[in-house]
């Protein structure tokens, strides 16, 4: 039987947007119920919200207080928040290639020397994992997974990198992520995967959606460098599995 | 169509509206205007929709063009000296560049953005419902990127309409007002209070990613590390040295540092203008007051029509004779350098 989890806390981030706040962690179980409210709002829009935005514990609810005010808001956002978490209707699954290593991952020998162990089982065992897109943010398409082996898992790094490559696939805490544009990074870099999850001018914009499921696929070089092209013209690189 | 030649301009200056839309969940912010009001009045005098795409000014000299034909536009927000053929030309007020005019602005004398507004909006790709330039991200349009001397923006053809000026309620200085949250509980009472009762220096490296505020340290309850979570323009954080720094429209959407309180939407813009090296205050109110400063704000914006007024030679010649003189003396708190970091 199922226990009832306890109602998220409601916090007033300004006078026109509500953080509901599932945990103060990374929290797998709290990742589900935000996600899993952020659907319930998508399928029954509510007057006065213009959009959500899903973290790990939390989820932003942007509204206008013209047209609904926080009390009434609140109140729906709790009740939404009790229903029993559905199962998600239709989960997506990509497949992303990665080239590990190397110079596309400049920080494999180094996490493989820090967990005694080789570059060849990091990849082994960073590539065997099922991801699920826990939220997406601090810049364009920069999406956050969870699902990290917890062998995996190390503190960030002392010294952050102001510059990390576009499409960089790291590791960070507990959780692993992948980068779309270039940007500073303490994160570990693992490799980097030719698919753009934000890319201007192609349709979609964005390729993941908060709640997607991902799986890696490793590729050496040469392919990355064939993908590479092609995605910038456009192609979609990644695959989409079925479910 | 005409065209509206940027014959000169500093850096921070670009094409802005009211923001995007339903990008936040994916990693892209807003964006939009700093100062949202100046940019409706700016619009409401062209005769555009309130939240149109027009030109955000930073502080520094530009200068406008129409070439292939007469352009209508305004002027609203951070006043400065402007003219246009040696003649002064006021803020608050429409006017019309004939063919191959240029309308000149100074320096601007208080405030940081201006806003010149086009009649009929600006041509362009939204993205997300918006033109909204993001540097960083490298996306608006039609220039992805701050605006450059020898930019062309296709506008239509000024319609003729005879000139107008708007009537705008006056910006005090009185405290800027914050809701308490979300994370003010992070903070004791006592770093609480220091923030609301001390005085905080707008810092010269501040952006339109964040304003960095300079002042008394506000120490944390546990630590300056929070598991991320969403922003919003005006969420106050506090990182690790103490200094809060408040998020503007190009902010990352996501941020690991806790939120002691968040500016109120009525007072935003306002905040937006005060330019570097000014001081002020903050106070907390209820969201109660919150939320209906909110209304009464959006009410503002939404009756800013009603406050158009006919204009003659007579009242044009007085603003205008006002502006010089003040012109005259003029003197900011900000120097060039300290707007550098803009351009980047």
């Amino acid at each position: 039987m199922a226990t009832t989890p306890a109602p998220p806390r409601l916090l007033p981030s300004g006078d026109s947007a509500i953080t509901v706040e599932f945990s103060r962690d990374i929290d797998d179980d709290a990742n589900q119920r935000v996600l899993a409210l952020d659907r319930a709002i998508a399928s029954a829009p509510i007057a006065g919200v213009s959009e959500t935005v899903p973290t790990y514990r939390s989820l932003l609810v942007h509204y206008d207080p013209v047209r609904v005010g926080y009390e009434a808001l609140g109140a729906r956002l709790l009740e939404l928040a009790e229903q029993p978490v559905p199962e998600q209707a239709k989960t997506r699954r990509w497949r992303i290639p990665v080239t590990y290593g190397g110079e596309h991952g400049i920080d494999l020998e180094d996490v493989a020397g820090a967990l005694n162990t080789s570059a060849d089982d990091i990849v082994a065992r960073h590539a065997a994992g099922d991801y699920r897109v826990a939220m997406i943010g601090f810049t364009p398409g920069w999406s956050y997974l969870s699902g990290l082996d917890p062998s995996l898992q190390m503190p960030r790094r002392q010294d952050p990198r102001l510059m990390t490559p576009a499409g960089t696939i790291s590791i960070g805490g507990v959780q692993t992520g992948v980068q779309c544009l270039a940007g500073p990074s303490g994160w570990h870099l693992l490799g980097r995967t030719p698919v753009r999850t934000y890319q201007l001018h192609r349709d979609p914009i964005f390729l993941l959606e908060p709640g997607d499921h991902v799986v890696f696929c490793p590729v050496d070089a040469k392919i990355f460098a064939e993908q590479d092209r092609a995605a910038e013209a456009g192609e979609i690189v990644a695959e989409l599995l079925p479910s | 169509m005409s065209k509206l030649v940027i014959a000169a301009i500093g850096p921070v200056s670009s094409v802005q509206d009211g923001g995007r839309r339903g990008s936040q969940r994916y990693g892209l912010t807003s964006g939009g205007a700093m100062d949202r009001f100046a940019l409706a009045a700016a619009n409401t005098l062209v005769g555009n929709e309130a939240l149109s795409a027009a030109i955000e000014i930073g502080p520094f000299d530009a200068a406008f063009s129409a070439r292939g034909g007469a352009v209508r536009v305004a002027l609203a927000g951070a006043a400065r000296n402007a003219g246009i053929a040696g003649r002064g030309v006021a803020f608050d007020t429409s006017m019309t560049l004939a063919d191959g005019e240029t309308l000149t602005l100074g320096f601007a004398r208080a405030g940081s953005f201006s806003y010149l507004a086009i009649e009929g909006g600006i041509s362009g790709e939204p993205m997300f419902g918006s033109l909204a330039v993001n540097d960083r991200a490298g996306l608006g349009s039609p220039y992805p990127r701050p605006l450059q001397a020898g930019d062309e923006l296709q506008v239509a053809i000024a319609s003729g309409a005879s000139e107008c000026r708007i009537e705008l309620p006056a910006t005090g200085e009185a405290p800027v007002r914050v809701v308490m949250g979300p994370q003010d509980d992070e903070f004791t009472d006592d770093a609480k209070a220091l923030f609301l009762d001390s005085e905080w220096k707008i810092s010269a490296t501040s952006d339109r990613m964040g304003y960095r505020l300079e002042g008394p340290r506000i120490k944390h309850l546990h630590g300056h590390n929070i598991v991320s979570d969403g922003t919003v323009n005006g969420s106050v954080q506090i990182p690790g040295n103490g200094q809060p720094i408040v998020l503007m429209p190009d902010r990352g959407t996501t941020g690991g540092y806790p939120k002691i309180a968040t500016v109120v939407t009525a007072d935003f813009g306002r905040f937006a203008q005060i330019s570097a090296g000014r001081a002020l205050r903050f106070k907390a109110v209820s969201m109660a007051e919150a939320q209906a400063a909110a209304k009464e704000f959006a009410e503002l914006l939404h009756t800013l029509p009603d406050r158009l007024r006919g204009i003659d030679d007579f009242d044009l010649n007085i603003e205008a004779l006002r502006d010089a003189n003040v012109a005259g003396s003029a003197v900011s708190a900000v120097d060039a350098g300290t707007w550098q970091n803009f351009s980047t």
